[in-house]
This record gives structure tokens, sequence and C-alpha cells, in this order.
């Protein structure tokens, strides 16, 4: 799928909903779940994970991989494990940026 | 991208979290949401096309922030304090749209044609009459959020545009999702038509950090808000710290304080220093952004503030007057008059690059190349990466070819202990091009200083250049109400 910052997509396994925050040039073979993620408005029922693709992400994490130059942000919780192809996606730790509103 | 996205996330998330006002009493987020949806219905069926806000914080604000947002209206937040003539001509170049003031400012505008008006609150209580909307928000990111117009304290002001994208942004690229615990609130206190209080309604409701609000800064009450409703986060400008500080001479300190930001303008050096020395348990952090830039784009943390304090390093010390280093989302390079950068330790230009950064204006357009920002502010890098803002570029002082930073001169004239308040301007001469000037306020509780001595005590800080040719001294300084000197209207009564 190419991404773009901005994006809304879902995934295709479960209720999860992410946001794209950062995407590369290029197109990008993002899963959740073990399957490709969907457009947000696309049509369909869900699908079943991939056995062992099921760790879940949790609403309002960020999953990044900076090598490829992708972050997403989960704005619906899922049940299916974010990743590219078979590899699955880091949680990227606390913001260490401090309060300034 | 949609603001709505921030508030359906915390309503989801921690609905029955208050997030403004009282711990007890308050609103909820799950109330937020519902609140925005009954006015997004009410704005779409009547018309109109934008929702104007000139009155002070009240829980009505972050409603309509939201409810704008989730009907697809921009949202204008406008001073009230504006004279009477300037706020109707503002009000009515937005028709037609509604606009939220109290009976007050309703009697200055009279009847505008295109403008209905409403009292915030009472139009709050009217809103559960209202069909709340479905999630139906708009998702382009290109949709105008909010429009603001900035200060203008060195010319004439500007309305800035911001659209979804750059505020989304800016949150979900800098605040933590649910980062606040239960316990902590953040006590607001500038005002709805200054990019940080607009800023702060949005980070926080994405925080889960409850709002409490203060509607008129008064450093005695905001002394005593943070004491009773146990206030852990606050953002102040440099002038409402000054008199906060005279308050905490009554020692009683300010117990539950966790983090004090501070931005919005240059912080004086004896001011910060005297807030570290009366809060040692509070987190210190020093924002640095523009309306331009969706608010802040660098920031000077707490441990740099206590590593500056207390290092005998004159380059560590003075990361005190620091803005610290970019977000890590945003870019920033310091250029020559050309365009070109330069290095660590060279003056120039700020700019900035990142997806929070508008740098768009009404009328005017974008002032943005491949996506860099040019700021109007003077500063320069240190080797170590920190940013230092020299202030604005129209204010810098060219003499006899040299140039001059009156913020350097200001920190100079502060230090004296008879000086309370200072401001340097560069005034026109024949000689020089430009000549340095002093305004300032002499404190009465201390013996007073002449002007020579005034001289000499710059010199011999700085260098002889930098002593003020013509020194004025006023009871009071002219302020605008966020706390900036009016530095163009003191050139205008300096000038001959």
């Amino acid at each position: 799928m190419q991404l773009k910052a901005g994006l809304r997509i879902k995934s295709a396994v479960c209720a999860g909903e992410f946001i794209v925050v950062r995407a590369p040039k290029d197109d990008l073979d993002l899963r959740c779940g073990g399957h490709p993620v969907l457009a947000h408005d696309a049509a369909g029922d869900k699908v079943v994970a991939a056995t062992g693709a099921d760790g879940g992400a949790p609403m309002g994490k960020r999953y990044a991989d900076d090598a490829l130059g992708v972050e997403l942000l989960v704005t619906k919780a899922a049940t299916g494990a974010l990743g590219v192809g078979d590899a699955f996606l880091e949680q990227k730790g606390a913001k260490a940026l401090p309060a300034s509103d | 991208m949609n603001m709505m996205m921030l508030l359906e996330m915390a309503s989801g998330a921690m609905g029955d979290r208050v997030a403004i006002g009282d711990a007890d009493t308050g609103l909820t987020y799950a109330r937020l949401f519902e609140l925005a949806a009954r006015m997004a219905t009410h704005l779409r069926e009547g018309g109109h096309e934008r929702l104007l806000y000139c009155e002070i914080s009240t829980p009505a604000l972050p409603v309509a922030l939201f409810g704008s947002s989730w009907s697809g209206r921009p949202f204008v937040p406008l001073s009230y304090r504006l004279a009477d003539d300037r706020l109707r001509d503002l009000v009515s170049r937005q028709a037609p749209a509604m606009a939220l003031c109290g009976g007050h400012v309703q009697d200055r505008l009279v009847a505008t044609d295109g403008i209905s008006m409403c009292d915030p609150m009472a139009y709050l209580a009217e809103l559960d009459n209202e069909t709340p909307a479905e999630a139906d928000w708009a998702f382009d990111e290109d949709d105008i959020a909010v429009l603001l117009h900035t200060s203008g304290t060195s010319g004439e002001p500007k309305v800035a545009i911001l659209r979804q994208k750059h505020l989304v942004s800016y949150v979900i690229g800098s605040v933590e999702f649910m980062g606040a615990g239960e316990d902590e609130a953040t006590l607001i206190s500038v005002p709805p038509y200054h990019i940080a209080g607009m800023a702060a309604i949005l980070s926080n409701v994405f925080a889960g950090r409850r709002i409490v609000q203060l509607p008129s800064f008064e450093e005695h009450e905001w002394v005593q808000l943070v004491r009773e409703q146990n206030v852990t986060h606050a953002m102040v400008v440099p002038t409402m710290l000054a008199r906060i500080i005279d308050v905490l001479a009554d020692g009683r300190g300010l117990p539950s304080m966790r983090t004090l930001s501070y931005g919005g303008g240059r912080m004086p050096l004896p001011i910060i220093e005297r807030a570290l020395e009366l809060l040692p348990h509070v987190n210190f952090v020093n924002a640095y952004g523009l309306t331009e830039t969706s608010s802040s784009v660098s920031l000077l943390g707490p441990d740099d503030h206590r590593d500056a304090i207390a290092s005998t390093d004159p380059a560590v010390r003075a990361r005190l007057g620091s803005v610290g280093k970019p977000l890590p989302t945003v870019e920033i390079e310091i250029r020559d008059p050309d365009g070109i950068p330069v290095v660590a330790g060279v003056s120039g230009e700020v700019w900035v690059r990142g997806d929070q950064v508008s740098g768009e204006y009404a009328k005017r357009g974008s002032t943005t190349t491949d996506g860099w920002f040019p700021t109007n502010d003077g500063g320069h890098f240190d080797e170590e990466g920190f940013l230092f803002v020299e202030g604005r570029l129209d204010d810098v002082i060219v003499r006899g070819g040299e140039n001059l930073s009156p913020g350097e001169i200001e920190d100079v004239l502060l230090a004296h202990p008879s000086i309370k308040e200072a401001v340097v301007l560069g005034l026109p001469d024949v000689q020089w091009g430009e000549i340095v000037a002093a305004v300032v306020v002499a404190d009465e509780n201390e013996v007073q200083v002449s002007d020579d001595e005034l001289r000499a005590w710059v010199s011999q800080a700085l260098r002889s250049s930098r002593a003020p040719a013509r020194i004025e001294r006023r009871d009071e300084l002219p302020y605008n109400d966020t706390g900036k000197v009016l530095r163009r209207v003191l050139r205008t009564e300096l000038s001959p």
C-alpha cells in the first residue's frame, strides 16, 4: 500500500484503526494480524488473523520502523499485531518530551 | 486528519475522566465529545461558515474549538480587548458566522450583518436541545482548523491559517496519548486567541490532563487556583512568571506543581534564576514557537535548566537563556540573509520545517520555500546544538555597521538591582545610523541609579558600543495583553 502522512487505514482482521504519522516514498506491505491493512472506507468482512500475529496494538500507542521511515498511531485498539511483511513493528517507547503547553 | 480524532480517542479511552474544570464537578471527556456533536448540528443548520469566539476562557471554549472542527468550520478566536472599530472590522470580515461573546462585547459589536451573537455559557446551556451529529467530521487534512491573528508587536497584525494537518501533527508528534496521570491538572491562563491557548486545549485533551481555566490572568488568583485545585502543570508568559514570583514571597510555595513551562517571549535571566531558586522541586520547560508553527518547535527541558544553573562553565550556564533543542519532528536552521545555512556560533534568521509548520497567511498566502518557514526571529546555535533566539529581526539595532541584540542589553540592565523593567530599541541617528535607546522602570524600593552609572554598568558587562546613548525613565512600560512589550509604540514616542 502507498502510505502518506495523515492517511487513515484499518485492519482486515479486527476493529483496529490507524493513522499514518510518517510514511516512506515507496509502497509498503503493511499488515495487521498478518493480513494487508485496508483503506479506511474499504468494505468487506473481517478475515481471521494469521497464527501468531495476534499480539495486538493498544489505542494511542505508536509503532515505527526508523529504517523503513514508517510510523503509525493506533486510533482504535487492534487485536492483530502490526507488521511489515513477516516482521512485526516495534512499539515506540514513551515520549521523553516534557509537557510544554 | 481532523482534531476531532484527538477528542474521539480521549472520549473513547477515558470518557469518565474530567476534561475541563473542577475535579468533582467539571465536564468529562465523554460530555465534551457529546456537546461538540450537538454544536456541530447547530452550526451546520444555522448556515454559519465560521465560529468566532470573542470572550475570556469559559468551558464553552473547548466545546467550540472541537464543535467547529466537527462541523467543518474554521474556529476564529478574537481578542475582546481590541478597540471597538477594529473589532467590528475583524468580525464583519468573517460573516456569515456565529460569534460567541458576552453582553459587553455584543453591545460593542451592535448589529453586524451576517453575524449571530450568543453568550458562550448561555449557548452551552441550550446545546442539549440539539441532536448530536453523527461522527461524520471531514478528514481533509487541508481544511482550515483555526484562524489566529498574530500579535504584531513590531508591525501590522496578520491572520495566520492553521490547517487540520498542522495542529493534529503537532499534537500527535509531541504528546503521548493518555500520558497524564488521573491526578494531573493544568492551569491555562493565556487567552483563547493566543496559539498557546489553542495548543494547551488540544495537547492536554490528548494527554488526558484536566484543564483548569483562569479566564483573566491575575497573579494572586493564579497562585490561589494552583493551591486550591492541586494544579500540577501550567504554561505562563514571562511577565506572568515575574508577577507570580512576587506573590511567592509569602513563602508557601506551590507544593502541587510539577512542571511549569514558559514561552511567548524572551525570559529575562534574573526572573528564571529566581524562579528556579524559589521552586526547586518544579520542572521548568522553556518552549519556543510561533503562531505560524502551531506552538512549540524547540524545548529547553528540566535537566537542561538544572545543569545550567549548577554549572560554573559559562557556556553551560548561558543555556538558561536558550530555547533548547528542536522537537524530534521539527528541523531548524539558522540562515544568512541570502538563505544559506550558517555554522554554530553564527547568528542569522531562524528557519523552521515540519508537518506542524504552516507559515501561511490570509491574503498573503504561503511564505515557505520547500516547506521551510522564515520566522523573522534572529538566533544562533551553540556548539552543542542549543538554540538561542535573539528577538525579532526587525528589532535588531544596527549601530555603525554593528548588529546589536536588544535582548542581550536588556538582560544586563535587568541584572542591575535598581532596575525593575527594561526595553532596548534602536532610534534613527545621523551619525551612527541607529543609536541604542533604553526605556527603564526603576525599582522604587532600591537606591536610584544615574544614567551614567547605568551606561558604565552596560559597558562593563558587554562593550561600550552597547551602552544606551539615550535612557528614558517611565513608571511603567506598554505591554500587549499577552505580556509582550509594544516596541513600536515606544519607538514612535521616542522618535523625533
